[in-house]
């Protein structure tokens, strides 16, 4: 990035962040402060200080006259903190592994820093609700933010997953943006076969620095979650805007149906699994997989070149084409309503079907289940070859093709695997009070 | 003038800081700033400490929060939003609470920042639903002129309101979340106030140029004023929740007759050698000195299982019932300290009394072994609570030997304080990066600057040579805030030298019969639409008003129908007129016109306030006219 005038003025004052320095401007006005670290996508033309009252404020670098450094910055001692804590007796083991974004943080007011606190003390300073129900073990894996994850990543979670697991560890946490945690927690329920204990992803929709955070809550909801009997990859996040219980979603059946509150995972056209608060656990089905012994498998042969399509009004067969051409193996069509597309779309899906590529049909209703026999425009969308996924989402059934054409590029077995249901993703009838809930 | 106190001798200094509520959208959300009373829901929120740098949390807000304190919200539809339920990130900042933020600073000679940074400074009490309180410095180096000398003022910020607090329970505190959000405007003077009127003088210079900009709330609770009052030896101390300009002064005279009491005690207690040492924490039981006490209140904490504990205060004789203030004695100070465990203690200093025995406190002092000088203290509750209260008393009790501890006070109507809470410590700040800064071009600036907002003393001279009003009036207009209504009437079409008198004289007229502060703007609106749409006489005024005043719940049209203060139309008043005529005709054309003010009297008797006084005059003498 081409160096910015604030950049530039501190590196020709000789100016630090953290030293202390009078600024008189060119009308006279004198402040006196800390220099802080310049803000990233500002342009660059002020010099931000902080005051002593603890206010921040930004000077016009232009209208500097002169800067005075009255003590220099002294170089912080770093802090260490422990990476793991002696075990306790009697209590469950759970890893914790971070993917990027903060659980915990720790704030620098002197600077302002928000640093995040992720080692086995930290965690037990800034929550020690989960020390008191289980060994704790953090484990840093990646540092990506939750819109960066792609399927090489859900592997490597994958096989952190089961190498704990699998090493006597009674549960895994995983931490993960929430943007795309609901994707993550669907690749997982495929990939990890012969799951015989609980996988929790969890997230936080406000920022651990804030004193009201729900990262906390949900961290000890999680961790509760998976020291639980239920043997399934599940996400763990508030279950109303209140800091009261939290939900534990099907990992297939999750999506983040709100940009920011708190309660935005959701169960689609299903029920979740569990209610939490931090010392109880109130089930809320009876047919999920029950912890067990035995090695967890990791199956993640995977075809990265799947896509999903959004039809609309106006929406071009081109756009089918042109992933057909590009060498795409797989499409998932959210098809309007019951799952359609617009007849002159069809003879797109014919050909890609006659190419060998699946065409699979989801609904950008997302509530319900495709039906292709109802409409004329169905039965013709299914006799071109679409399959349609029963009341998958459409996001499931993007991370489930691309799994099941890692494993065979057979049409007839793929859509026998599609149709097949792996991981809770269809649910064999539609309950009443599965929608808007 | 001779003045109670020597306050340049005394080393008198004065901080001001004043917070006033913006009339614009929120700050961080274009919600109106508005309350209510109607909740349409209710959520609950925690709120963790923070892990500050070192890896430190606060072990004290730690406890707190294990113990479960919960908060509860109360929100309404239409005035709450997802980011005021911190379910949201911040949008704005509101472009009109920045700009009349900057015109206050220009108003105050204060410079703008260059560039705004809103912070975020942490707030766990509950009060704001995200756990900080988002808060700007908008200008600073700031300065008010007074015959004193001139007064800092080193910072303007612009913030959020916090929410309203609507009950306090042992383990969860209720909030009302409309307020929080209102963009308040804080401004902070630098100590250099040393006289009390001087502190009132900087006060008003800042609220006239609040003022001024049209664009502050107005009404109980949009403005604060906190005092920060210190004499040389004494301490600082806040006093918050000063409501009207007029009581400064004495709020600032009693604080220092107080510091210097103070003071006073301490001199005495240091003469008698006590220490802080010599006062402990052993609490005596005395319960059975009051098995049969006449002292209803000790009686009935017995009763109810409670213990009377009695601690010695060595060497406090005589001081603890000491008046600091009027009314006001360092006994008063330490049951303050109390009352958040017991209603209140027991001094040796104001025995016997409230049923309590000349014997009883004999008992006492021998059973505690008191010497001539030395005094006690008696609290009567549940054991651990009484044990409390007398720890807070004994706190109390050392810090009188070091003379004037620092706290933070509530004003009290009479001019006195009370015990709120310690001084709080230092902000705990950081920056706000959801909200970009701000960068502030000069064009910007000057623009605002070159079209800045009428003084209150430009408004003044202005409505005199505009309106053509006596200077008093106007002077009262703008000095009670009637000016924004005013122009708005006379915008209206009502006569200024009428709505001025109307607004000043007759509601002012009112205030010893009724209580006039329920009688809204728009009560006064309603009311002026009505006269100048003919429909009440301007002798109407008076009577809707007082009505209103105490049934603020009406509207000025139903007023003037209920009470008959609607004008009849032309024909009624005619009608009415006939019949007086009728009634007197023989004095008519006996005397013609020589019957004139008789008739009109009668007339008038009839429909004084529902018939306009010309009109009635005018058909009266075409009537009379027309008959001889």
């Amino acid at each position: 990035m081409k160096e910015r005038k604030v950049e530039h003025f501190m590196r020709s004052e000789g100016l630090n962040v953290g030293d202390a320095v009078r600024i008189t401007e060119k009308d006279g006005t004198v402040y006196e402060g800390i220099v802080m670290p310049p803000y990233e996508l500002s342009p660059g033309e002020t010099l931000t200080i902080k005051l002593d009252n603890g206010y921040n404020i930004g000077i016009l670098i232009d209208a500097i006259e002169k800067v005075e450094v009255l003590e220099k910055a002294v170089e912080k001692p770093k802090m260490e903190f422990k990476e793991v804590l002696p075990k306790r007796e009697g209590l469950p083991n759970v890893t914790i592994l971070g993917t990027g974004g903060t659980i915990a943080s720790r704030i620098d007011y002197k600077t302002g820093a928000v640093h995040p606190a992720f080692t086995a003390e930290e965690l037990a300073k800034a929550v020690p609700e989960i020390f008191e129900m289980a060994n704790v073990t953090p484990k840093l894996i990646m540092n990506i933010l939750s819109e960066d994850m792609k399927p090489a990543y859900w592997k490597r979670i994958a096989h952190e997953v089961a190498k704990a697991l699998n090493s006597g560890e009674d549960g895994v946490v995983i931490a993960h943006g929430t943007d795309t945690m609901g994707y993550t927690a669907s690749a997982l329920s495929f990939i990890l076969r012969n799951l015989t204990k609980p996988v929790v992803l969890v997230g936080a929709q406000r920022s651990s620095d804030r004193p009201s955070s729900d990262s906390a809550m949900n961290l000890t909801c999680a961790v509760k979650m998976a020291t639980s009997d239920v043997a399934e990859v599940m996400v763990v996040m508030h279950g109303e805007t209140s800091d009261t219980y939290c939900l534990a979603h099907r990992g297939t059946k999750v999506r983040k149906m709100h940009t920011s509150r708190r309660d935005a995972f959701r169960s689609i056209n299903d029920i979740p699994i569990a209610k939490i608060w931090k010392d109880r656990i109130e089930l809320l089905r009876d047919d999920y997989r029950r912890r067990s012994e035995g090695e967890v498998e990791v199956d993640d042969r995977m075809e990265e070149r799947v896509a999903i399509l959004k039809v609309y009004p106006g929406v071009s067969g081109e756009i089918l084409d042109f992933l057909v051409d590009r060498g795409y193996k797989g499409v998932v069509i959210e098809g309007t309503g019951l799952g359609h597309v617009p007849q002159d779309f069809i003879p797109h899906v014919q050909r890609a079907v006659e190419e060998g590529v699946t065409v699979c049909v989801t609904s950008q209703c997302l509530y319900g289940r495709v039906n292709l026999n109802v409409y004329s425009n169905g039965r013709k969308l299914l006799k071109a070859g679409a399959i349609p996924c029963e009341d998958m989402l459409p996001e499931t059934a993007y991370v489930k093709l691309m799994w099941v054409l890692g494993h065979t590029d057979d049409l007839g077995e793929v859509r026998k695997m599609m149709l097949t249901n792996y991981a809770g993703e269809i649910t064999p009838y539609t309950r009443f009070d599965t929608f808007l809930r | 003038m001779t003045e109670k106190f020597d306050y340049e001798k005394l080393g008198l200094k004065v901080g001001l800081e004043i917070h006033r509520q913006l009339d614009t959208k929120k700050l961080f959300s274009p919600v109106p700033s508005e309350l209510t009373e109607g909740v349409d829901f209710t959520f609950e929120r925690r709120l963790r400490p923070t892990m500050s740098e070192m890896g430190e949390i606060d072990p004290a807000a730690l406890e707190e929060f294990k113990k479960g304190r919960k908060y509860i919200y109360e929100g309404n539809y239409e005035l709450t939003d997802l980011v005021y339920m911190d379910e949201e990130p911040p949008r704005g900042p509101d472009r009109e609470a920045l700009e009349v933020s900057l015109q206050i600073a220009y108003l105050l000679n204060a410079k703008p920042v260059d560039e705004v940074h809103f912070m975020r400074k942490i707030v766990i009490d509950g009060s704001n639903v995200s756990g900080f309180q988002r808060t700007a410095i908008i200008a600073m180096n700031g300065k008010v002129d007074t015959p004193w000398g001139s007064v800092g003022i080193p910072t303007i910020c612009l913030e959020e309101d916090a929410c309203r607090i609507v009950e306090r329970k042992e383990k969860e505190v209720i909030y009302r979340i409309d307020r929080l959000g209102i963009p308040l405007v804080e401004i902070s003077t630098t100590p250099d106030i040393h006289h009390p009127e001087q502190a009132k003088v900087v006060a008003k210079y800042i609220g006239d140029a609040l003022r001024a900009t049209r664009k502050v709330k107005r009404g109980l609770g949009t403005i604060r004023q906190d005092l920060n009052v210190s004499i040389r030896g004494g301490a600082r101390i806040e006093i918050k929740g000063v409501q009207e300009l007029d009581m400064i002064p004495l709020i600032i005279e009693r604080e220092v007759e107080r510091q210097v009491n103070l003071l006073k005690i301490r001199d005495e207690l240091r003469e008698r050698g006590v220490k802080p040492e010599d006062i402990k924490e052993e609490f005596h039981d005395v319960t059975e000195v009051f098995q049969n006490t006449e002292s209803k209140i000790i009686a009935r904490a017995i009763r109810k299982g409670g213990k009377v504990l009695a601690v010695k205060l060595p060497g406090f004789r005589g001081l603890i019932g000491r008046e600091i203030q009027p009314g006001r004695r360092l006994g008063t100070e330490m049951a303050d300290r109390t009352k958040k465990y017991v209603k209140g203690i027991f001094h040796i200093d104001e025995l016997p009394n409230y049923g309590i025995t000349e014997k009883e406190v004999n008992v006492i002092i021998e059973k505690l072994g008191l010497g001539k000088k030395d005094a006690f203290v008696l609290v009567a509750a549940e054991e651990e609570t009484a044990k409390k209260a007398l720890a807070e008393v004994v706190k109390r009790a050392k810090e009188a030997i070091e003379g004037v501890p620092e706290e933070t006070r509530r004003a009290l109507p009479d001019g006195n304080t009370q015990y709120m809470r310690p001084l709080p410590g230092k902000a705990r700040m950081y920056p706000e990066t959801d909200i970009p800064t701000i960068f502030l071009p000069e064009e910007y600036k000057e623009r605002i600057k070159a079209n800045l907002p009428e003084l209150p003393q430009g408004r003044v001279e202005r409505f005199v040579k505009e309106y053509r009003i006596d200077r008093s009036l106007a002077e009262t207009l703008v000095n009670d805030e009637r000016d924004e209504l005013f122009e708005e009437l006379v915008k209206k079409g009502a006569k200024p030298s009428l709505a001025a008198s109307i607004l000043v004289v007759v509601l002012k007229g009112l205030k010893k019969d009724v209580p006039i502060e329920n009688i809204t703007e728009e009560h006064i609106g309603e009311a002026f639409d009505l006269y100048l749409e003919g429909k009440i006489a301007k002798e109407a005024f008076e009577e809707i008003f007082k009505e209103l005043a105490k049934n603020p719940g009406k509207t000025a049209k139903q007023v003037a129908e209920e009470k008959g203060l609607t004008l009849l139309s032309e024909e009624e008043v005619e009608r009415i007129i006939d019949e007086v005529v009728k009634a007197n005709i023989e004095v008519i054309k006996a005397r013609g016109m020589g019957a004139m003010g008789m008739i009109m009297g009668r007339a008038m008797a009839k429909l004084r306030g529902r018939a306009d006084g010309k009109l009635v005059s005018s058909l009266v003498r075409k009537k009379i006219q027309e008959l001889s």
